[in-house]
């Protein structure tokens, strides 16, 4: 590795576009330095995320180099800068050109513009205005192609191809799958998948905005409006910590579609199908439109009043030691404040947005990235510990690929063969009771290597004796040299968060990160899992954490945004806990009938993109957005609903008369960590491997059609290796019974030796025992 | 063209299955002549390989094996086998028979010759015969052979000013089976 040159100067040359003299670095295209300065060069095929392709020739221009016209025009796309050069961008020659090109490039186009859904906002429309005639002289016939169906997200129409290939390069370069390419040749040219597949990229999406005309286009938005009859509001993501900024296509106040607002420090100009697709599920059959309250064990739609005279009085019922708060973690911060106010008020300590984890035993919140998101794709090593990365954090992993891409080795301690979209480094997969013992290894070799004994570190000591006991070998070796050989971090994913030795997993990732010097990053479990910890929506002095409130019953719950049974860790557990209540007062969006089941007040509140609410991302970054779109009918924004509830109660922290004033009073409470490491209990037999499936993290995302028409949604399955299987003498694809469900078995070499990975939230399996529980399996 | 929709059949082919071990010598000869991190540039032989393995044509798990054996992504196989007018992706007939009708051939005879064929094998440019002896392919450009024009070439072999009876003594000649195994087409 050689050193990065510092203090030099950055290489910059002197160019002139359309008379304009402007500096720009040694390298850059001609096009990099006109978008630069303003000045328009139409194009097709160049997007500036994606590889040079120089195939459309819409952006040829005429180039002056050392007093002397180029013969020829020159591709601005594909023509680096030189000292001294002229580029005219506009000249009679250049126009000429584009005006030529621009006739190549619509003689296959159809004249569908009318009923085609990218009208108003399309590329090739605009350029088309300014560069085309008015009249074809092609009388030929325009050739047509077959079209494909590449999923539930996108719709084609490859007939109105221009043969960019941004598509192309995107699943390629930046999805890393390469799923499209271009097929035949000449006339025949088109891009498709030749085999006939979805396009199973967890960034499919972004196919459609790189898209300049309507060949890929929004398949849920198919012919639901017009680009002009959209107001964009600007908003973001709720489905993971990232927060991507995006932009809400509204009309009436109801959310369209979705797409990326650029901002390089977070989701550049990206957008996870997460994030693009899931306002399909705000408008779910089941979406509450009016209080309700339980009377003699029917459901009564109310009036706000009523219903919040009968939560008030339900909450009062018992003394607040009786009283549970359970948050869900993409809380905005606004909420998350005014529900510390409630707890105290009515003397409960016992309020907590950890839902999904299982181990307290160091009692952590999320923390801000030791290294943060953008710089991710600098590093030049990076550890994933518990991390299926692509879909926990789409984005996230989308910037470690780019790493990879320029060489850094990826390396991982998972609880199964997750599926990247890189090839790792060196992988170690182990059951979920044997993941922590699998890190020990490579903290021994980072202690073998010459870093600090850990004792040395102020590690617990039983921590330290764990490394010490630890054993390791070649790999292990690798791993800690590649990490230690420059940028590097250290990912602790949601499959170690949610693990139930997760201080422990903690604890030695820290310390891994720690002597080799690397970043910390720990994916926040929620979206707002981060704001949440920051002002302390945690138990408070002898309150009880998430788990604890639901294996010590309480008389009275109060759900905020969540649902259960899927929405926890352990989904019998809290179901149990919930039917016992006494009172349940929930604050939801959507009643499922689980909900209804256990629930006597429901409240119907607003989701984030039809509220004001601020979200903190994994760097730290406080995010505030204005509703975008309109709750439904009589339902409201959470933090009113809180404060009618609060002033209802008469309690202290609720006098304020509007967000501002809210916000005026909302403070930071430090949560002091533990030393506590849990305690190590053997399984015996099958372990339980519980993940969330990349589209049924929420509510919302349960809800949304067309992401869970996809493949990467899965069927609810036991998924075993074959080695397993053919051990305990069960065949794939043959029923087994698992607690009270019954689910097909599915042979998957993912899977490690004495693990069952059994995926979570979904109705078949939210009951099952949790994440690193032993499992029994029968044949059904 | 249309996707033809074998995903799911594909998908889990496995290559040492799919591929002769004759097929995958001939692979791993193409892949040690370039860099290791250009894999891809064996591909047209290696999609040739895999075709004479399937007496003239390639099929979409043979493809998708090819990708697979060379560790590449399958579009790229994909594109390269849709690209080439050498590669055959539909089932065509075992002996294949390419009349160059570009502009040499053409001033002396070829139509003629092209004409001929299509009505003693009783099938039209593109087809093959119903007993699957004789593919006559599409169109043939220009095959570097303008000196000893007309000229053909007959799974890759070079036949060249060719009369209406040198070709009957051709066709005649073809077996039902294809060229011989382990003949080099498209080799030349």
């Amino acid at each position: 590795m050689s050193a990065q040159p510092t203090g030099t100067a950055p290489d910059l040359l002197n160019i002139e576009v359309d008379g304009k003299p402007t500096q720009i670095r040694k390298g850059a295209m001609i096009i990099e330095a006109a978008d630069a300065i303003g000045v328009s060069i139409p194009r097709f095929c160049y997007h500036r995320k994606l590889p040079i392709a120089a195939n459309c020739r819409m952006c040829l221009v005429d180039v002056e180099m050392g007093g002397k016209l180029m013969p020829k025009p020159q591709p601005a796309c594909a023509t680096p800068v030189a000292e001294g050069m002229k580029v005219m961008t506009r000249s009679d020659k250049a126009l000429k050109f584009q005006k030529d090109v621009m006739e190549f490039l619509l003689i296959n186009h159809p004249l569908d513009c009318p009923i085609c859904d990218q009208g108003g906002e399309c590329e090739l429309q605009d350029v088309a205005l300014g560069y085309g005639r008015s009249v074809s002289r092609f009388t030929e016939r325009k050739r047509t192609i077959a079209d494909e169906n590449i999923g539930p997200l996108v719709a084609t129409e490859m007939t109105r191809c221009i043969q960019c290939t941004r598509c192309v390069r995107f699943t390629s370069e930046i999805a890393g799958t390469y799923e499209l390419g271009g097929m035949s040749r000449g006339e025949n040219l088109q891009i498709g998948t030749y085999i006939g597949k979805t396009v199973e990229t967890e960034l499919s999406g972004n196919i459609i905005d790189v898209c300049p005309v309507g060949a890929l286009t929004n398949k849920p938005f198919q012919f639901k409006a017009r680009a002009w009859e959209l107001i964009a509001k600007p908003s973001i993501g709720y489905h993971d910590a990232l927060g991507s900024n995006l932009w809400l296509h509204t009309r009436r106040g109801e959310v369209l579609r979705t797409v990326p607002r650029d901002n390089e420090a977070v989701n550049e100009c990206w957008l996870s199908d997460r994030d693009r697709y899931s306002h399909q599920g705000m408008y779910a059959a089941d979406r509450l439109h009016a209080p309700e309250v339980k009377r003699n064990g029917q459901w009564q739609a109310t009036t706000w009043e009523d219903a919040l005279g009968a939560a008030a009085e339900a909450l009062k019922k018992a003394p607040g030691s009786e009283l549970g708060l359970l948050v869900h973690p993409a809380t905005s911060n606004e909420e998350g404040d005014l529900l510390v106010r409630l707890a105290r008020g009515l003397g409960s300590a016992h309020v907590d947005h950890r839902l999904r984890q299982l181990d307290f035993a160091d009692n952590a919140v999320a923390t801000r990235f030791g290294l943060p998101v953008a710089d991710v794709a600098g590093v030049k090593a990076a550890l994933l510990v518990g991390s299926d990365l692509r879909h926990e954090m789409p984005l996230l992993n989308h910037r470690l690929h780019q790493a990879v891409k320029k060489g850094a080795k990826v390396y991982a301690v998972n609880p199964a063969r997750f599926d990247f979209n890189y090839a790792l480094a060196g992988e170690a997969v182990v059951a979920p009771q044997a993941l922590v013992d699998a890190l020990l290894a490579l903290a021994k070799a980072a202690v073998a290597d010459g870093a600090a004994a850990p004792a040395a570190l102020a590690a617990p000591a039983a921590l330290a004796a764990a490394i010490d006991g630890a054993a390791f070998d070649e790999g292990d070796k690798d791993a800690i040299a590649a990490l230690k050989s420059g940028r590097a971090v250290v990912i602790l994913g949601e499959a170690a968060v949610t693990h139930p030795q997760a201080s422990w997993l903690r604890a030695v990732a820290r310390f891994v990160a720690e002597v080799t010097g690397a970043g910390y990053d720990e994916l926040p479990v929620g979206a707002n899992a981060l704001g949440l910890g920051r002002l302390g929506v945690v138990p408070g002095n002898g309150g009880l954490d998430a788990h604890a409130m639901l294996a010590q019953p309480r008389k009275t719950y109060l759900l905020y945004g969540v649902e259960p049974p899927h929405d926890f860790a352990d989904g019998a557990l809290a179901l149990k806990a919930l039917h016992g209540a006494e009172r349940v007062v929930a604050f939801a969006a959507f009643a499922s009938p689980a909900l209804r089941d256990v629930a006597d007040v429901i409240l119907p509140i607003a989701l984030l993109p039809e509220t004001d609410a601020t979200l903190v991302n994994v760097d730290g970054l406080a995010q505030g957005v204005q509703a975008g779109a309109k709750a439904p009918a009589q339902a409201r924004s959470g933090w009113k609903v809180l404060r009618a509830l609060g002033g209802l109660l008469q309690l202290a922290g609720f006098e304020f008369d509007d967000l501002a004033g809210l916000r005026d009073g909302i403070a930071e409470r430090a949560v002091a960590g533990r030393d506590g490491l849990a305690a190590r209990e053997p399984v015996q037999g099958l372990a339980r491997l519980a993940t969330w499936p990349i589209y049924r993290g929420d509510a919302v995302l349960r809800r949304a059609t067309a992401l869970n028409a996809h493949p990467l949604n899965r069927a609810p399955a036991v998924r075993l290796n074959a080695a397993e299987a053919q051990r305990l003498g069960l065949a794939g694809g043959n029923p087994l019974r698992v607690g009270d469900a019954t689910l097909p078995l599915v042979i998957d070499p993912a899977v490690p030796d004495g693990a069952a990975w059994i995926e979570a939230a979904q109705d078949a399996t939210a009951t099952l025992p949790p994440y690193g529980a032993a499992i029994t399996l029968s044949k059904a | 063209m249309k996707a033809t929709g074998n995903y799911e059949q594909v998908r889990y082919v496995d290559p040492l299955v799919a591929l002769t071990e004759h097929t995958r010598q001939h692979i791993d000869a193409w892949v040690a002549k370039f860099p290791p991190d250009r894999r891809r540039s064996a591909l047209i032989q290696a999609l040739f390989a895999a075709q004479e393995q399937n007496r003239g044509f390639l099929t979409d798990e043979l493809i998708t094996a090819v990708a697979k054996y060379l560790d590449l992504p399958a579009v790229w196989a994909y594109e390269v086998a849709s690209f080439y007018s050498m590669l055959e992706t539909k089932p065509v007939g075992r002996n294949n028979v390419a009349i160059c009708t570009n502009i040499s051939c053409w001033l002396n005879g070829a139509e003629d010759l092209v004409r001929h064929c299509e009505k003693k094998l009783g099938i039209k440019l593109g087809e093959s015969t119903p007993d699957g002896r004789v593919y006559l392919k599409q169109e043939e450009e220009c095959i570097a052979a303008c000196v000893y024009a007309p000229a053909m070439t007959v799974n890759g072999h070079y036949y060249e000013r060719l009369t209406i009876e040198k070709l009957d003594a051709i066709l005649d000649g073809l077996s039902v089976d294809g060229p011989a195994h382990g003949h080099d087409e498209g080799k030349h």
